[in-house]
């Protein structure tokens, strides 16, 4: 699950990582005195950012710097009334509800730093750099010795001298180091207290020397967090954070039914039991030269009433030209797939061509079932494997 | 022979009261697995529907009846907590069928299993089972029984064959990440006359027990094991790094198949380790660096059977 970056600051800021201060607003009337209240606090400088999950927002003018309340409100009037559309949305764009508008401070030096696991070495590991506020996948190819990756004991957590050493190694002065190693011990914990994916700042800065703060401060101005979906029963405060408007509806709808739903670009959909029979499925439409509409497992233990749910999606998809259902029962007994097939057609009809291959739990029952129905879903092709059910449905959409 | 389980191991349900661990416990015990007992806190000394006892703990299941492997349906919240006590309990080999158990309850358990019980062969979690098949006694499809296999897991039996029921008088080890894959790659198999001596779904999460290396080792060393059928998928390097390993360590021929070459970036196909992060990670990937160790990858998931056939030398009636 991803959320907001102001909920990703409220979560940094809650685990004692210093942000600067901002606020959310919902109107250009609230940006505009969010803004003010920056300036009136004796902040040269302002920055309003739309949020929305998608990246890209620099480029296309959802993240602006202001410098008065005037600039403030075209600002904020432009994110609020237009979409925007980056590489990562697609044509259509995202609508723009919320804006983050905070104190825009001076920077001396950007670093990078974040937490993730580590599948191969089955742990969490902290990344730092000191070559932050870039695509850091960029660096990972032009510099890969610019990035320090170490391993956390599952067990140990992160110690505070290797958290200092860390800091040592990213080049921290003076002051800053130990304010850099309580960021990272406190990453860490986050990491590890709220069940996330991916906890990230970039950038980490330091601002300049001041009065109070002679060495500068180090300080989070940007974070991204996901969470493991799997740990949510026990997160309550992050699965409240949920923003169903950021995902696509057709993929919530299918989640509340417990199937797995993924839509792609292609114009053959696909019902399938097990992911990785339900990639297979994508990958061998593909070899006969068709393309998948969407990828959908709806696993082992669905129930009539989900896999009738699975047909109403995937046949509400205007792109599908054909649906190939694809099932080799374990536990899913086939004569359950064959009966939703009757009742989808019964209910929504099948106006495209439907390709069923049936294998394993029932098939005979199964078998029987479609048999009987065949004359009222005159669309339906019964295929005696994967190769000929790939090459049927491929067939049929051509 | 065959690797990790046979038709005498004795099996414990752990999770035997639900509904899961029930209906499973029974398709085992019709298959003819040696189900001994089961385990639910709160419910020692009672009897499951087959008569089988229940233990409050696996230590008591364990003291009571012998058992060396245990099958976990124990939900997500509490089943790491089961995954430690059955290896506490000395239990050899633990198959956590259980999906949706958060990431950092497996890093760390996976690090208590390495450090406190390395003896112990975790399977799973987020498996199907492994399954060493059985002789067919009498029957036909899913009617057909079996005798002195070993089914640990929700994975159809009837489809899997033994070495000794087949044309070819050959069986192969299917080790894969995804469930129904594996059937499908049983399935073409025996369909071609082929037999399986073990088959080990070792699950879709990112961190896990038993890995793609772990069975090819064992798969090499049964000498009841004349080739491998390697399932994997997007996300992660295991496969790759398992291609280099069986070129170095493997006598016995390969193949394999690598789902999800159409799978967007960034976007999980439904397990929870099958997601694309970076230029690694890709099915394209995978399998450039399997066919340049040398395995032979099929690019449809229904040539399985018939690559693995002409790996084996079996002639032109078979594939």
């Amino acid at each position: 699950m991803k959320v907001h970056e102001h909920q990703a600051r409220d979560i940094l800021s809650e685990a004692g990582v210093p942000v600067p201060e901002g606020a959310v607003a919902t109107t250009v009337e609230e940006a505009v005195s969010a803004a003010q209240a920056v300036f009136a606090a004796g902040g040269p400088l302002v920055v309003i950012k739309a949020q929305v999950h998608a990246g890209g927002r620099g480029k296309a003018g959802f993240v602006k710097l202001v410098k008065t309340t005037d600039e403030a409100q075209e600002a904020a009037n432009f994110m609020l009334s237009n979409r925007m559309v980056s590489p990562q949305t697609g044509a259509e764009g995202l609508e723009v509800k919320k804006l983050l508008v905070a104190e825009a401070v001076d920077i001396v030096k950007e670093y990078y730093l974040a937490v993730t696991h580590d599948r191969a070495r089955r742990c969490e590991v902290l990344i730092a750099s000191a070559e932050g506020g870039v695509e850091i996948e960029q660096v990972a190819e032009d510099n890969p010795d610019a990035i320090l990756k170490h391993p956390i004991d599952p067990l140990r957590g992160l110690e505070g001298h290797e958290a200092r050493t860390l800091a040592f190694k990213l080049g921290f002065q003076g002051k800053q180091v130990n304010q850099a190693a309580a960021i990272m011990s406190r990453l860490v914990k986050c990491f590890r207290e709220r069940d996330c994916s991916l906890a990230e700042i970039n950038p980490l800065v330091v601002t300049p020397s001041c009065e109070n703060h002679p060495d500068g401060q180090v300080l989070a101005i940007d974070a991204k967090f996901n969470f493991d979906d799997n740990a949510l029963f026990r997160q309550k405060a992050i699965a409240a954070m949920f923003d169903p408007t950021e995902e696509d509806p057709a993929e919530i709808r299918a989640s509340e039914f417990g199937l797995s739903y993924v839509s792609l670009d292609g114009n053959i959909g696909c019902l399938v039991n097990g992911a990785g029979l339900a990639m297979g499925t994508m990958d061998i439409i593909a070899l006969h030269g068709g393309m998948p509409a969407n990828f959908l497992d709806v696993g082992g233990s669905a129930t009539e009433e989900a896999v009738a749910e699975a047909f109403r999606i995937i046949l509400s998809d205007n792109k599908v030209q054909g649906v190939l259902v694809n099932i080799f029962g374990g536990i899913m007994q086939c004569d359950k797939i064959a009966r939703a097939i009757v009742a989808a057609a019964g209910e929504v009809g099948f106006g495209v061509p439907l390709v069923v291959r049936l294998e394993g739990t029932n098939v005979g029952a199964a078998r029987e079932v479609l048999e009987a129905a065949k004359a009222d879903i005159p669309n339906m092709q019964v295929a005696t494997d994967l190769e000929d059910a790939a090459a049927k449905v491929c067939a049929a959409v051509a | 022979m065959a690797i990790l389980i046979d038709g005498s191991t004795k099996v414990l349900c752990q999770g035997i009261t639900g509904a899961a661990g029930a209906f499973h416990t029974k398709g085992c015990l019709d298959y003819g697995t040696n189900m001994v007992g089961g385990v639910t806190p709160g419910k020692g000394g009672q009897q499951d529907a087959n008569g089988l006892p229940i233990f409050d703990t696996v230590t008591d299941a364990v003291e009571a009846t012998g058992a060396t492997a245990s099958m976990l349906f124990v939900p997500p919240p509490f089943a790491a907590d089961g995954i430690l006590e059955a290896a506490t309990a000395g239990v050899e080999v633990i198959c956590a069928i259980t999906e949706g158990i958060p990431v950092a309850d497996m890093v760390r358990t996976r690090e208590i299993l390495d450090r406190d019980h390395p003896g112990v062969v975790l399977i799973g979690p987020n498996c199907p089972g492994v399954i060493t098949p059985g002789k067919r006694v009498a029957g036909e499809g899913p009617d057909a029984s079996f005798e002195g296999g070993c089914k640990i897991g929700i994975m159809p039996g009837y489809i899997h064959t033994h070495r000794t029921d087949t044309a070819s008088g050959k069986a192969v080890g299917i080790v894969s990440r995804s469930g129904t894959l594996t059937y499908e790659a049983v399935w073409q198999c025996s369909d071609r006359g082929i037999g399986q001596s073990t088959c080990v779904g070792i699950g879709g999460d990112p961190v896990k027990g038993m890995n793609f290396i772990d069975c090819l080792e064992r798969f090499e060393a049964d000498p009841e094991t004349d080739g491998v059928v390697m399932i994997g998928e997007i996300g992660g390097t295991d496969e790759v790094d398992a291609g280099r390993w069986a070129a170095q360590h493997m006598t016995k021929p390969v193949v394999g198949f690598i789902a999800g070459r159409t799978a967007p970036k960034g976007k999980r196909m439904g397990h929870a380790g099958a997601i694309i992060g970076g230029a690694d990670d890709t099915a394209d990937a995978k399998i450039s660096a399997l066919r340049e160790a040398g395995l032979e990858v099929s690019d449809s998931p229904a040539g399985l059977g018939h690559a693995m056939a002409i790996a084996l030398g079996l002639g032109a009636e078979a594939t």
